[in-house]
């Protein structure tokens, strides 16, 4: 064993002996852990985030795109006009953008992308993003017009999504293992079960990135994550797994922690439909047994900011509602009481993998036992979960984080599997869509917020934080997650 | 009585103990969590410390062996129960299809890599300790087809046997009356053995999350629990550890002695 | 002898068969949807729809099993729900790992189990065998992915000698492969090391009971000169029994233990297609395993009956 560990030595000597002689240009390999591996490299046919976290942005750009502090700028779009009546959308293209095989980007591609997500046998995860389209015509070889069926103040924020990049037509067939976009980095090399590289494009249209090359390695199993990092395997881990790691890595100058905001909004999901939680007193009663700051502490390690409605908290116009439940369990005893529960009831609390869930889960369940709730605890993984509770509502409560940014309109489905049916809510979300005026969209979407709070519709725990570890010198890599990304381009190594 | 006998019963003994003791008593209550008091160590008050949630270790250790205990017996029940009547009547009509059919079916059995069927019945059925009993009871069926076969054949051979058959009882008599009194011994050997696997299969699949659900505590899962922690806080690592190595070879142990004690003919398989 | 190779090889057919039914079986009716679980949460009955027509899920339960049957039997063994690529590849990939793991490990348990096995044989009730059969007493109580973790806090975090997990791939070499596969292997071969050392052992010292050592005794060989030159070769045949079992047993019960040190094999791999519910990949994998031990059985028990004609009676 000892002539490996003496290999590994040497050639880490090597190693910094290339970095002393080459201390004019500083590194320009990464590596960079998640947790999950891309199943394909299609963002336009699967829900699964893990696909953004790798293609978005470095392979696949869309007409608009997120930046780290979850503003939408132009991407391939440089510029648009919005018509008088806001259903008219034209957008002028960049100039000179070709996909990685080489052939021009222009209005035909984009017509063809945004066709092919909104047609009928669309395999498109996210094909509401796309509903309101009426039509999509090509004025010129830079200049694409899209006409909405009705105005539609988020259709820039939903073109900025990854399931709506722009993709060639003649790459389809293939797009699953070979995507072929026109980012600024092409797929190098893909090792199933363990990494994908990317090398820098050298063709891009826009500005060189400072990387030439970005290896994502995918380590599912926490303890390993916490190794693999300590250990320098790896420069950067995003959505470190666990969080009660963390003070180590920060503790450890070798490395740095960015601890930054997601749009997931953590919560106990309530069926609204089964009773007794179609009682509002019952699922008050429950929002005053739970203690969210010991559900951060226990099962975040302190890593969360509490929420008191299904909105996030670095959003502007968030309203901090958290005094609607606070922890009162006197009060929910009290509540459960006039409901005509006096000693409580049982239900059943199913958990999906990821640890917020599990062990937030657990924590739930003591607490609402001390106000008389027993809640059966289920731990399911995620196709049981999409079966039972999403498709069937087959259960009582669950906890889940929302990470899709901006997902309010959620409430406003009936049939969503909480089953929360308010018709003053629905309303209030049909006006807001078709509402551009900002101001007029601030005061909407927080009274959106207060309805769905002071009915209690779920149980509103916190917003999932951002938790990535990094090399000391790694910097540009974003603290919060405003959509699944690893904006490469941004990252450089400091001197 | 060898040391083997003593010592691996001393530890068994200790455990059932510890296991029936939490029935009426623990130190504090094994599910109540305290979590500005989290992840101490061994001190005064908490003997074995407190989890990420503050929760007594010694407690969960205590209830956990309840867990370990059940799932372990109940699975070797299940497999004693069905799997000695198969072996008794593949002996008794050796050579026949029946002997055929179940030997056949043993192998197959055999042959299922057994953690990822465990896991696939799990998936099916959900995961709970009902279906891990289930899932180990499986595989402890053809362990005991096989060896009350193997015992019983050479049995039917003896001169005893023959005397039955000669006074005209029935296969079926013979086997209740003759056979199986005299493959006991090796069944209460093979059946320790069985128990102290069980015990390992069990926190096999608690670590992998499909044993007991929270927040009935099994070993395998505080393990799991654990494993990111083992770095600041190796304690949760250690103590479920040495419990599951401790009970295990306590009845190793004693499946040993009893052999050396009942009969040292007895050869048990162990895989 | 042939037609008892025969009788077997028929059986060997029927189990198989039955096992695949099994599989089949179990698998279908998990409850989950793999088009949903790739959709997510915000797809509609159109789009799930169409990806289920795609993936060939909408034909009948009958319909899919023989496809798949006569595609294994083929030698094609589907394409994965969730990766979209051929099955096998897959399995070959994954099996670069596994394969040599298990391997890697049954060498060390091997290694481990042969000397002390004929140690404490030599030494039969004094105090080196006595320490040796603690010592596997010990090994065999220990569960692996727990000595798996204690391996990853003490020589991959503490002492930073190994990678705390994963392959570092064989294309940068025998010597890098083999490093990373060193903790996992160490933590896999040890319960097997206890096991086999007492097998060996007994069979040493059944060995020692019989005529034929008595006689090399009574010649003026020493104890130990007996057990090298006579006992060692006729106790083999248990060991390489067990060893055999051991093989099949180590290829599919890594998959704990490739989860703990994140090694991209086929316990993994059926450990992340069961939770896709890539169904197709799961069974085609389990299938696979099961094939592998149904067939080594067949062969030991060939090998067995044309050593030992007494045995073609049996069954």
């Amino acid at each position: 064993m000892k002539r490996f560990v003496r290999q590994g030595f040497v050639s880490g000597l090597a190693l910094s002996a290339a970095l002393i002689a080459g201390a004019a240009w500083a590194k320009d390999d990464i590596t960079i852990a998640m947790q999950l591996e891309p199943p394909h490299l299609d963002p336009t046919s699967a829900a699964a985030q893990a696909i953004d976290s790798v293609v978005y942005v470095n392979i696949f750009e869309g007409l608009t795109r997120f930046m780290g502090d979850g503003s939408i700028v132009p991407a391939l779009a440089e510029s648009w006009e919005i018509s008088e009546d806001g259903t008219v959308y034209t957008f002028k293209l960049h100039e000179g953008v070709t996909f990685h095989d080489g052939s021009a980007m222009d209005a035909e591609d984009v017509k063809f992308s945004l066709d092919r997500a909104r047609a009928e046998d669309s395999a498109n995860a996210q094909k509401a993003l796309f509903a309101g389209i009426d039509s999509v015509d090509v004025v010129d070889p830079l200049t694409v017009k899209v006409t909405l069926t009705e105005p539609n103040g988020n259709f820039l924020f939903n073109m900025a999504w990854g399931d709506a990049v722009i993709v060639a037509p003649e790459s389809i067939e293939n797009i699953k293992t070979t995507p072929v976009g026109t980012g600024p980095y092409t797929l190098g090399e893909w090792v199933q079960g363990d990494k994908i590289v990317l090398n820098r494009n050298p063709g891009y249209w826009g500005a060189e990135p400072a990387l030439a090359q970005a290896t994502f390695k995918f380590i599912s199993d926490p303890t390993a994550a916490f190794a693999a990092m300590m250990a320098e395997d790896v420069d950067v881990f995003t959505g470190f797994p666990a969080p009660e790691n963390l003070p180590q890595f920060e503790a450890d100058p070798r490395f740095q922690v960015l601890v930054g905001s997601t749009e997931g909004e953590t919560i106990l999901s309530t069926n609204n439909k089964q009773p007794p939680f179609d009682n509002i007193k019952v699922r008050q009663a429950m929002a005053h047994a739970i203690d969210r700051q010991a559900i951060i502490d226990g099962a975040m390690f302190g890593y969360g900011t509490p929420i008191g409605t299904h909105f996030a908290p670095h959003n502007p116009a968030y309203v901090d509602l958290t005094g609607n439940s606070a922890y009162d369990p006197d009060k929910a005893k009290a509540l459960l009481a006039e409901a005509g529960f006096p000693d409580g009831f049982e239900t059943t609390l199913h958990l999906p993998p990821p640890s917020y869930a599990r062990r937030g889960g657990e924590i739930i369940a003591a607490q609402l036992a001390a106000v008389g709730i027993k809640a059966e605890i289920t731990n399911v993984e995620w196709a049981q979960w999409l079966e039972t509770v999403f498709k069937g509502k087959n259960f009582g409560l669950t906890i889940v984080s929302h990470t899709e940014p901006m997902d309010i309109g959620i409430y406003a489905r009936p049939e969503y599997y909480f089953q929360y049916d308010n018709p003053a809510f629905q309303e209030l979300m049909t006006t807001l869509n078709s509402t551009t005026d900002p101001d007029k969209r601030t005061e909407l979407m927080q009274q959106a917020q207060r309805i769905i709070s002071e009915d209690y519709v779920n149980g509103y725990l916190f917003q999932l934080a951002a938790l990535s570890v990094a090399k000391a010198g790694v910097q540009g890599l974003w603290a919060n997650a405003p959509t699944a990304a690893t904006d490469l381009s941004a990252i450089s190594w400091s001197e | 009585m060898s040391r083997n006998l003593i010592l691996g019963a001393g530890l068994s003994s200790l455990v059932v103990l510890s296991a029936l003791v939490s029935f009426v008593w623990t130190p504090y209550d094994y599910a109540a969590l305290n979590i500005p008091a989290k992840l101490q160590t061994p001190n005064a008050r908490h003997w074995l410390g407190t989890d990420h949630f503050g929760r007594d270790m010694f407690s969960m250790i205590m209830v956990g062996a309840r867990t370990s205990i059940a799932v372990a017996l109940l699975a070797v029940g299940i497999g004693m129960s069905l799997g000695v009547p198969l072996g008794l009547a593949a002996a008794a009509r050796k050579g026949s299809w029946l002997d055929e059919l179940i030997m056949r079916g043993n192998d197959l059995v055999f042959a299922f890599p057994s953690l990822v069927i465990a896991i696939l019945i799990t998936a099916v059925f959900g995961a709970g300790a009902v279906n891990a009993i289930i899932a180990i009871g499986i595989f402890n069926i053809p362990v005991f087809a096989r060896i009350t076969r193997g015992a019983a054949l050479s049995l039917w051979e003896r001169e005893f046997i023959m005397a039955a058959r000669v006074a005209g009882k029935s296969a079926a008599h013979i086997s209740a009356e003759h056979i199986l009194p005299n493959v006991a011994n090796l069944l209460i050997v093979q059946g320790t053995i069985q128990f102290s696997l069980g015990i390992l299969a069990e926190a096999g699949l608690s670590y992998v999350g499909l044993g007991a659900q929270p927040p009935t505590p099994s070993w395998g899962r505080m393990l799991a629990d654990a494993q990111t922690m083992v770095s600041f806080a190796p304690h949760l690592a250690l103590i479920p550890g040495f419990a599951i190595i401790l009970t295990v070879l306590g009845l190793n142990l004693m499946g040993d002695g009893l052999r050396d004690w009942l009969d040292p003919r007895i050869r048990v398989a162990r895989s | 002898m042939l037609r008892y190779s025969l009788k077997r090889a028929f059986s060997l057919a029927i189990s198989l068969a039955v096992a695949s039914l099994v599989i089949f079986a179990v698998i279908e009716i998990a409850p989950g949807d793999p088009a949903s679980f790739m959709l997510g949460v915000n797809a509609q009955p159109d789009t799930l729809a169409a990806l289920r027509t795609e993936l060939g899920l909408d034909q009948s339960k009958a319909e899919r099993y023989i496809s798949w049957i006569t595609g294994m039997l083929r030698g094609d063994f589907g394409t994965s729900y969730t990766y979209r690529t051929p099955v096998s590849q897959m399995i070959a990939d994954r099996m670069w790992v596994s394969l040599p793991l298990a391997l890697y490990a049954l060498a060390l348990s091997t290694a481990i189990a042969f000397p002390a096995g004929i140690y404490a044989a030599s030494r039969r009730g004094k105090v080196g065998d006595l320490t040796v059969m603690s010592a596997t007493q010990l090994g065999v109580a220990i569960p692996n992915f727990w000595f798996a973790m204690m391996l990853v806090l003490v020589f991959a975090i503490n002492l930073r000698w190994f990678n705390a997990g994963g392959f570092a791939g064989w294309d940068k070499g025998l010597a890098a492969g083999l490093h990373s596969l060193t903790l996992p292997a160490i933590a896999l071969a040890l319960p097997q090391a206890a096991i086999l050392a007492r097998v060996m052992r007994s069979a040493l010292l059944d060995i020692l009971g019989e005529d034929f050592m008595r006689t090399a005794r009574a010649k003026g060989l020493s104890r130990r000169q007996a057990l090298w030159r006579h006992g060692l070769r006729n106790a083999l045949i248990p060991v390489l029994t067990i060893i055999g079992l051991q093989f099949s047993f180590l290829l599919a019960g890594s998959i704990i233990i490739e989860q703990v040190f994140y090694l991209p094999g086929l316990g993994r791999l059926v450990f992340q297609a069961i939770s896709a519910r890539d169904l197709i990949v799961v069974e085609s994998v389990v299938m696979l395993l099961v094939f592998a031990v149904i067939t080594v059985n067949f062969l030991v028990d060939l090998a067995y009956a044309a050593v030992d004609p007494r045995l073609r009676s049996r069954t």
